[in-house]
């Protein structure tokens, strides 16, 4: 009798669980579905059942983990504790590390065309992106210090914590209207403005094509971001077309998702220049955002330093995202991204180092709307400054045996790469190019002029070397500045060339 | 302000911290003002314990506080002086008054209407001090670190703020689902265009639009002028919804309970700012160009100096920015192979970071030393996801003091479980560099630890020296390591030389080697005020959160919709505070939070418990049950509270009458927590 309550018991709940069943919507479309597909087909329905009692039990299954525990004793773990002996916090620092530790100058005083070490000597400084020498400007230094006066140093807080301030919205205000974009946002720091940018739009997922020699921050940026990269050959309009077809027709069936291109106006690794006409039309063809890294062009290309998009005649707004530098050139600090009201917006709330980070101290904000003014009044500073590149690199690119120029010719930043015929008779590994180009700088500022090497990236840590993916092609780096006369440039150059000639022809 | 009654180093020889010519003329003010409560304080301790009759003394207390309420709002900052015609000055060279004229002052010469306008000026960004009494020292009195406990609401605030939150993302989505359908153009950008996916997700951008949207007004309120004692705010209006703000082009002078101007050295005059312009003068606005090029000069190598000294560490290195210096640092210490151990509610520099470095990372809860060590005794014995190969390194990352939090790391126990389980330490100091320890030093000089315990001190400079950028303090090895691998020192712009001696200068006053004394009273006013802001907010019958030394106050508000009503409560009161909510807090701790500085005097902090007294009781905000402390005085003394007694009484909640609060709080901080 036990038994039959039981039995009972089940077809009481079978029924009522029928009935349920039955009582659901749509439950009479899965009763038939799976009727028909019965009789059409038995095996694909055992198929289905076994599919989704297979995926009941992936749902249901413990937290998905990597790697399975091995469960220890308390004496064991203690054992373990005092076993564990970890490396050191930093590894020792290598030799071209120690000499560059050393060698790092240090200048005493103001930065300017003719810079104090502190060794005592004063040498011609080419290190410095002090272009159109704004540093020795007296009308600058009284403005900064009226803001100063007005407004203290740092404004103590995040620009969304009452640390926007008046002035910040009129530099972000001259940034729009120089670029001819409906808006535009200071970040506190130029380096890490892009980095920030980049995640704030594309997330995992999605998809970005971008420049092989694109600089660090854009890397690091794309890294945080997640999302999916594929590089195309530097400035190479072909290639990235192609890559762009390839990523269409891969993402042709898929959810749409955020597709960018990112690459930089003057590239700060390389020196040339991206041929932005070609690229816009590829990204409307394409479908695609662009994303343009104008930190290295901003305030130095273009007839009043409006960059890229001055010089090769594009509307500003063409671009997504203009992303541009407020130091260097332009004396103060910050960056910026130029773009849309949408797109600025959204990055107020979700750009990390913008809403996690103090804002722009005030009178860096408004050095930066001066100099940008004074460009754009004065289009003779460029041109002054463009006379003075053009001396420097007559010294430099055609005479010189062993090394030429890869910066685009308005590009004040000269990038100086071995010649491959160079490197191949003389053997030089990377290593041994760093290592050369260093002789080159500290030879030339035995004679009085300082001048710097391109920085390789820092690799991760713990990475295999095969894995560390694009360095740039070891160089010097001449900044030219039209602090100084032709004359002055010229002698300067000369300096350079010879430091390069004797150190190479040194070496066996 | 100062009353040269209570003040009993006003006319004695002994070196003074406030200038007696100052307290001369705050006394002449005295007279021409409606007498503020501090300034009775006299009459109101006798008054408090002598024969009056309790309801007369409150009728009075109220009269004054109300006057005080009254004349602050009408003239925020210090009122403008006339020239006084009988002044009873004294001659002094004072060494900690960066205001005044160098020249010393006879007898019976005022200042002149221009020095009065620069002290009004000087004193809205920096009060003086009141009395000696508010001053006191922030130190860990040593025993066992107790996190503080967290007081919470009766059910129905959180039921009704969970509720709130189902209203408003109900509301979103019907207005959503409406909009889509007839107002398109609105919703263009959440949509596919013309074969372009949209820009944020509609999903993300949910909470933006729908929530944040509402309350955009107390967000990003621009400013002017120097974020000091003082803020000045633009005002603006709103016609569509706070989408578009318009400028009315005019301005509202407010307490400012907002800026990280922990030490008050945001101020566009005294040495600091001097110091600036001289620099600025001499060696320019920037130095073009990063610091492994040529960005490297005397000022970065004095201030890396005079840091790693400030921070007792034997090597330092600055950067431009704080966020970077964090996002630069993780990836030259770890990688691959290594292991994070970070604090849940880290900051998102400290998470940038991380993720940057390629090392795995695992998060404890927030300030939960137990939970560390059991993680780390998990990580440690299991090795390596799969192969099970020990790590190489772990890195542990906590801040010294939680932005948003107002809560310390517990540095004694993990320096104890560093001995032990042999991991390195990192703290960010961003916000306890100069705000806590009795030398202003950070959690290493507040616990009394050797600073060399710890492998990474990081900090920022834009919090307590009113400057901008980032620090990292190691091993004079480590820094040089860092100095080469370190992104931002090899790419990033260099700081610039007026931020340099900002920097520099700060940490002179603050160490006493520029106008002794001066520092110290720094220091010494801002722990008073935090602890006196603190303990007002917990009898008033606040929920407020963190240690009792942090400057950082937050106090709960719990449901969304009184975020506003709090932030405009305050705006009309002229007091500028920070609300903040999900998603920078739980969903269900909405709050508000107050940064108390240096510069803030004890009048202002009256004013801004008023002001929250009377928000508090128009908004419901009273929900404390008394678990954390504040309870009335009568009901147990201070010795039973030290003694653990506490919990054998039944808690009350505390509602103390803001005129007892006043009264007491001197007194109470410091008979509670000076040794
Ligand atoms: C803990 C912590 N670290 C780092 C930072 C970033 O500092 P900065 O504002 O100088 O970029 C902050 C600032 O909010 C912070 O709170």
């Amino acid at each position: 009798m036990d038994f039959n309550g039981a039995q009972g018991t089940v077809v009481r709940l079978f029924n009522d669980a029928n009935a349920q069943f039955h009582k659901m919507p749509g439950s009479a479309i899965i009763l038939r579905y799976i009727k028909s597909s019965y009789q059409d087909d038995p095996v694909r329905s055992a198929i289905e059942l076994f599919l989704f009692l297979f995926a009941v039990r992936y749902l249901l299954a413990p937290t998905y983990s990597t790697h399975k525990k091995v469960a220890l004793r308390e004496e064991e773990i203690d054992e373990l504790v005092d076993d564990w002996t970890p490396e050191p916090l930093v590894a020792a620092q290598t030799p071209l590390e120690e000499m560059e530790n050393e060698k790092r100058p240090v200048i005493v005083g103001p930065t300017g065309p003719k810079s104090k070490l502190s060794n005592g000597r004063t040498v011609t400084n080419l290190a410095s992106y002090n272009f159109y020498n704004f540093i020795a400007n007296e009308t600058l230094k009284e403005k900064a210090i009226q803001t100063l006066r007005t407004y203290g140093v740092g404004p103590c807080g995040p620009p969304g914590f009452y640390g926007t301030q008046d002035v910040h919205i009129k530099t972000e205000h001259d940034v729009a209207a120089a670029l001819g974009t409906p808006a535009c946002i200071i970040y506190a720091q130029s380096f890490s403005t892009i980095s920030s940018v980049i995640p704030s739009f594309s997330k995992r997922g999605d998809i970005i094509v971008a420049d092989k020699a694109v600089n660090f921050p854009i890397r690091k940026g794309i890294q945080i971001s997640r999302s999916t990269v594929r590089w195309y050959e530097h400035n190479d309009m072909e290639d990235l077309e192609r890559v762009l077809q390839k990523v269409v027709k891969e993402q042709a069936k898929k959810p749409l998702t955020r597709r960018f291109i990112i690459t930089e106006g003057l590239f700060e690794n390389i020196g040339d220049v991206v041929n932005l006409p070609k690229i816009i039309e590829l990204k409307l063809k394409y479908k695609f955002r662009l994303i343009l890294d104008e930190t290295w062009s901003y305030g130095v290309l273009g007839r009043s330093g409006r960059g890229v998009t001055e010089a090769q005649n594009v509307d500003g707004t063409e671009v997504d995202m203009i992303i541009g530098s407020l130091s260097g050139p332009l004396c103060a600090a910050g960056g910026f991204c130029a773009a849309n009201e949408e797109v600025v917006e959204h990055q107020r709330i979700s750009s990390a180092s913008y809403t996690y980070s103090a804002a722009l101290p005030a009178l860096l904000s408004t050095t930066a709307s001066e100099t940008m003014a004074l460009l754009q009044e004065q289009p003779e500073i460029i041109t002054s400054l463009r006379d003075n590149i053009t001396s420097m690199r007559a010294q430099l690119d055609p005479r010189s045996d062993w090394v030429n120029c890869t910066s685009a010719v308005d590009n004040p930043i000269m990038l100086l790469v071995l010649k491959p015929e160079v490197v191949a008779s003389k053997d030089l590994s990377y290593l041994d190019q760093h290592q050369l180009f260093q002789d080159v700088v500290d030879e030339c500022l035995a004679n009085g002029v300082l001048i710097t090497r391109l920085k390789s990236m820092p690799v991760d840590l713990g990475i295999h070397p095969r894995d560390q993916g694009w360095q740039p092609t070891p160089a010097l780096k001449v900044c030219v500045t039209n602090g100084l006369t032709k004359k002055e440039t010229e002698k300067a150059g000369i300096v350079i060339r010879h430091a390069i000639t004797k150190v190479i022809t040194r070496r066996k | 302000m100062p009353a040269r009654s209570i003040n009993p180093f006003a006319t004695s020889s002994t070196p003074v911290i406030s200038s007696p010519s100052l307290d001369a003329i705050n006394e002449k003010r005295d007279r021409e003002q409606p007498r503020r409560t501090s300034f009775t304080k006299g009459n109101k301790f006798t008054a408090l314990f002598g024969g009056a009759s309790p309801k007369a003394r409150d009728a009075a207390l109220r009269e004054a506080i109300v006057a005080q309420q009254q004349a602050l709002l009408n003239s925020p900052s210090p009122p403008q002086l006339v020239a006084p015609i009988s002044l009873p000055s004294i001659s002094v060279t004072n060494p900690t008054n960066e205001k005044m004229p160098t020249e010393p002052k006879t007898l019976f010469q005022p200042p002149s209407p221009e020095d009065a306008r620069l002290l009004a000026k000087a004193h809205a960004q920096f009060g003086p001090l009141g009395s000696q009494s508010h001053r006191c020292v922030s130190q860990f009195p040593g025993g066992e670190f107790a996190e503080p406990i967290e007081d919470e609401p009766p059910y129905y605030y959180l039921f009704t703020t969970y509720i709130s939150y189902l209203i408003l993302i109900f509301f979103g989505h019907v207005r959503d689902f409406f909009g889509k359908r007839f107002r398109r153009q609105h919703y263009s950008h959440l949509a596919e265009r013309d074969g372009y996916a949209p820009l944020n997700s509609d999903f993300d951008n949910f909470y933006t639009r729908r929530l944040k949207m509402r309350i955009n007004d107390c967000f990003s309120r621009p400013t002017t002028g120097v974020p000091g004692r003082y803020i000045t705010l633009l005002d603006r209006t709103s016609n569509d919804g706070n989408h578009t703000f318009k400028f009315t082009g005019t301005t509202t002078e407010t307490l400012n309970l907002s800026s990280y101007n922990y030490l008050g050295f945001a101020q566009s005059m005294g040495p600091c700012a001097d110091a600036a312009e001289a620099v600025v003068r001499k060696y320019g606005i920037s130095s073009v160009s990063p610091r492994s090029d040529s960005g490297t000069t005397d000022l970065s190598v004095e201030v890396e100096d005079l840091v790693a000294k400030f921070i007792g560490k034997p090597a330092s290195m600055v950067f431009s920015m704080g966020y970077v210096t964090n996002a630069t640092t993780f990836p030259t210490l770890v990688g691959k192979g290594c292991l994070i151990i970070s604090d849940e509610l880290n900051h998102s520099s400290i998470r940038f970071g991380s993720r940057l470095s390629g090392a795995m990372i695992e998060m404890f809860k927030h300030n939960d030393m137990h939970d560390l060590e059991r993680k780390l005794r998990e990580v440690i014995s299991q090795g390596q996801p799969r192969t099970h190969r020990p790590w190489k390194k772990i890195l542990v990352a906590v801040e010294g003091l939680y932005s948003m939090e107002g809560t310390m790391c517990n540095l004694p126990v993990l320096v104890e479980l560093k001995k032990k389980y042999k991991f390195n330490l990192f703290v960010d100091e961003a916000h306890s560099v100069g705000a806590l320890g009795p030398k202003g030093r950070g959690v290493c000089d507040y616990f009394g630890i050797d600073p060399a315990e710890i492998d990474i001190l990081m900090g920022t400079f834009t919090k307590s020296f009113g400057a901008n950028g980032g620090y990292i303090a190691a091993e004079k090895s480590i820094i040089d390591k860092l100095r080469v691998q370190n992104a931002g020192m090899l790419f990033a712009e260099s700081p610039t030389p007026p931020v340099l001696v900002q920097i520099a200068s700060s940490l002179r006053l603050i160490t006493g080697e520029l106008s002794p004394g001066q520092g110290a009273e720094r220091l010494q006013r801002l722990a008073f005020n935090s602890r006196y802001l603190r303990l007002g907010l917990k009898r008033l019958g606040f929920i407020v959160y963190g240690h009792d030394d942090s400057p950082i106050i937050p106090l709960l508000l719990y449901n969304p919709a009184k975020m506003p009503a709090f932030s405009h409560e305050m705006l009309k009161r002229k007091i500028s505070v920070v609300v903040v909510g999900y998603p920078a807090t739980p969903l269900v701790s909405s709050r508000a939070r107050f940064c108390v500085s240096a510069a803030h005097t004890k009048d202002d902090l009256d004013r801004t418990l008023a002001a929250c007294d009377e928000a508090g009781e128009l908004l419901q905000l009273k929900f404390s049950s008394g678990v954390a402390g504040g309870a009335m005085p009568e009901e147990f003394t201070l010795q039973e509270e030290k003694d653990g007694l506490r919990e054998q009484k039944p808690v009350t909640p505390p509602r103390w009458k803001l005129e007892d609060v006043i009264a007491r709080g001197v007194e109470d901080v410091q008979g509670s927590v000076l040794p």
